[in-house]
């Protein structure tokens, strides 16, 4: 990794006394200012979440004020995550869409990139661009164009969970397309054309030798497709219809003025450690095919 | 052939919809519940709405809520820079031993779903809330933050996209080769001059890539406002479409507003979809 060259030598040559050279001057002084920047923004984006999860073990109704340590508002007193059934429902709701999303979109998806990456002609390149365009298009656009849809053309998927899952899939048929097609890339096409002249077919090559090769790569897509799934706002609120498709994202907002208890914050905290675990296991998937030196994270990185 | 039932998918649930916005925005005729009837034959196309909306953004009703939508974005988009490079930036060429936590830490708000970290600040915003406690100490009367503040609309979008805007300007500036600034460093330029002229024009794509990734949704945004703001003296143009689409029958309205915008935007969604084309070929 290159980028650390100059971090490296920071902390390997501690810089040599030169007298007449003010501290400013002197290129391997240690970063504080942008160390110090970079750490006060961190605390700034992590603290007033932590805050919130924290109000969620709040022993009083307040959600600004502490009153002791409890998990009452996960279970179970009044209004809490376990005994209000609005707030279960959109639990259920968000996990449910989610692992179905998963089910359909990452097949989908990799049969896209399998195809768009051995398949070069004029219209890959368009179904390429397709493919390309829902990553860049503002949720409130694909939102209000898929309802609209839904509402005036296919009118035999009913809003509500038949609607999102077609909306959470359209989106993440992208996701896993840009994931599965960077490692189809690096694999390269030498194990499926030796695999071709040994006598495999093309579909019994792929199914051999090139989805063995993907299987971390699928299984970190699938993870940060149901991530992305339980996180989505925008999308499921144009499509779900009534309250009883609700799902947490929208449980939250809908909430968040209307009737403050801890248990909203519960509920998000619930939601979070739904992702956080997600996307540990696709981290985890990430570094079973790690080889050299790039690591899970910066893989992440390249994809954002 | 394998790439059949996803471009299928796509085409009946990407392209289609967006014909059906511009088939409700052409409406010509309306049903008895008042909605529009979407005119499905380009021949049928009615442009009498998508006029009035486009008249009314330039200089009637919708004309204040566009320009609130571009200042609050451009403010925000401004905050991100001055505290989104120095921070991709460290992380990529000064963190050191340090790099993989602070990455992690980094990549963490991407995680929390938006409407979690919106509803944090809820929390510390609120009248007796952490931040009016915090500022009391210093003798400042307690601030309404939740009562249509631009304000606070603006911090929060910036709090809101800032993840997703240091991330691609990491990758553009991790991608540097430090050989380059130890050149620089070597022919006797100081560090703010190498920044100036070897660091700053090589981050450039990754700068643009940032913004645009950053502005494209923020420029959509209609949840923030709601839940920080709710006055309608803060709207931007996301909560208009918002409003007609979901909350009356004014449909073809929302649809004129959904293509309108999508023109403005088309701009940097096929600038930036160029660059990244561009970047893989290279790559390859």
């Amino acid at each position: 990794m290159t980028a650390t060259g100059v971090a490296r030598r920071a902390e390997a040559e501690p810089a040599p006394v030169r007298k007449r050279v003010p501290p400013w001057r002197n290129p391997w002084r240690r970063p504080y200012v942008l160390g110090t920047i970079t750490w006060l923004y961190i605390l700034w984006s992590l603290v007033p979440v932590l805050i919130a999860v924290q109000f969620s073990f709040n022993g009083g109704r307040s959600r600004s004020t502490w009153q002791g340590f409890s998990t009452q508002w996960y279970c179970c007193a009044e209004g809490s995550v376990g005994e209000d059934p609005s707030l279960l429902l959109a639990l259920e709701n968000s996990l449910i869409l989610g692992a179905v999303t998963v089910v359909v979109a990452t097949p989908l998806g990799v049969m896209l990139a399998l195809g768009l990456t051995r398949w070069r002609s004029r219209t890959s390149k368009v179904s390429n661009g397709i493919a390309l365009v829902p990553l860049v298009t503002p949720e409130l656009v694909l939102g209000s164009a898929l309802y609209l849809v839904m509402v005036n053309l296919y009118q035999f998927v009913p809003l509500g969970r038949p609607a999102m899952l077609l909306g959470h899939v359209t989106f993440s048929i992208s996701y896993v397309l840009v994931i599965v097609r960077a490692r189809l890339l690096s694999i390269g096409g030498d194990y499926e054309e030796a695999a071709r002249d040994l006598g495999a077919s093309p579909l019994q090559a792929i199914r051999t030798i090139l989805v063995p090769l993907l299987m971390p790569s699928i299984f970190a897509s699938a993870m940060i497709v149901f991530a992305t799934s339980l996180d989505d706002f925008v999308v499921s609120q144009f499509l779900f219809g009534d309250a009883a498709n609700i799902t947490v994202p929208i449980k939250l907002y809908s909430a968040v003025r209307a009737s403050p208890t801890p248990a909203l914050n519960a509920l998000a905290t619930l939601l979070l450690v739904g992702s956080i675990l997600a996307l540990i296991l696709a981290a985890v998937g990430l570094r079973v095919r790690r080889r050299g030196t790039r690591s899970a994270l910066d893989d992440l990185a390249e994809w954002g | 052939m394998l790439a059949l039932p996803g471009t299928f998918w796509l085409i009946a649930l990407f392209l289609v919809p967006f014909y059906a916005v511009m088939a409700v925005a052409f409406s010509g005729s309306i049903d008895i519940f008042g909605e529009p009837v979407p005119a499905w034959n380009p021949l049928d196309w009615h442009f009498g709405t998508f006029n009035d909306v486009v008249s009314e953004s330039l200089s009637g009703a919708y004309r204040e809520v566009w320009i609130r939508t571009a200042v609050f974005s451009v403010f925000a988009l401004a905050i991100c820079v001055v505290i989104g490079y120095p921070v991709a930036y460290y992380t990529a060429r000064l963190a050191g031993k340090r790099r993989g936590l602070v990455l992690a830490l980094i990549l963490a708000p991407w995680w929390i779903n938006y409407i979690t970290r919106m509803l944090a600040w809820v929390n510390l915003l609120q009248d007796d809330g952490y931040v009016n406690q915090f500022l009391g100490i210093f003798g400042v009367a307690p601030v309404a933050w939740l009562a249509g503040n631009s304000y606070t609309v603006v911090i929060a979008l910036a709090y809101g996209y800032l993840p997703y805007f240091i991330i691609p300007l990491f990758a553009s500036l991790d991608r540097i080769d430090s050989q380059l600034l130890e050149a620089s460093r070597d022919l006797g330029v100081g560090s703010f001059r190498t920044f100036l002229h070897v660091t700053l024009p090589l981050s450039k794509m990754g700068l643009i890539t940032a913004l645009v990734i950053t502005a494209l949704p923020m420029a959509g945004d209609y949840y923030t406002n709601t839940i920080v703001s709710g006055s309608p003296n803060t709207n931007m143009i996301g909560n208009q479409i918002e409003l007609f689409l979901l909350q009356g029958p004014l449909k073809n309205f929302g649809a004129s507003l959904v293509l309108l915008l999508s023109l403005l935007l088309m701009f940097f969604m096929a600038y930036y979809l160029i660059l990244t084309q561009r970047a893989s070929r290279d790559a390859r």
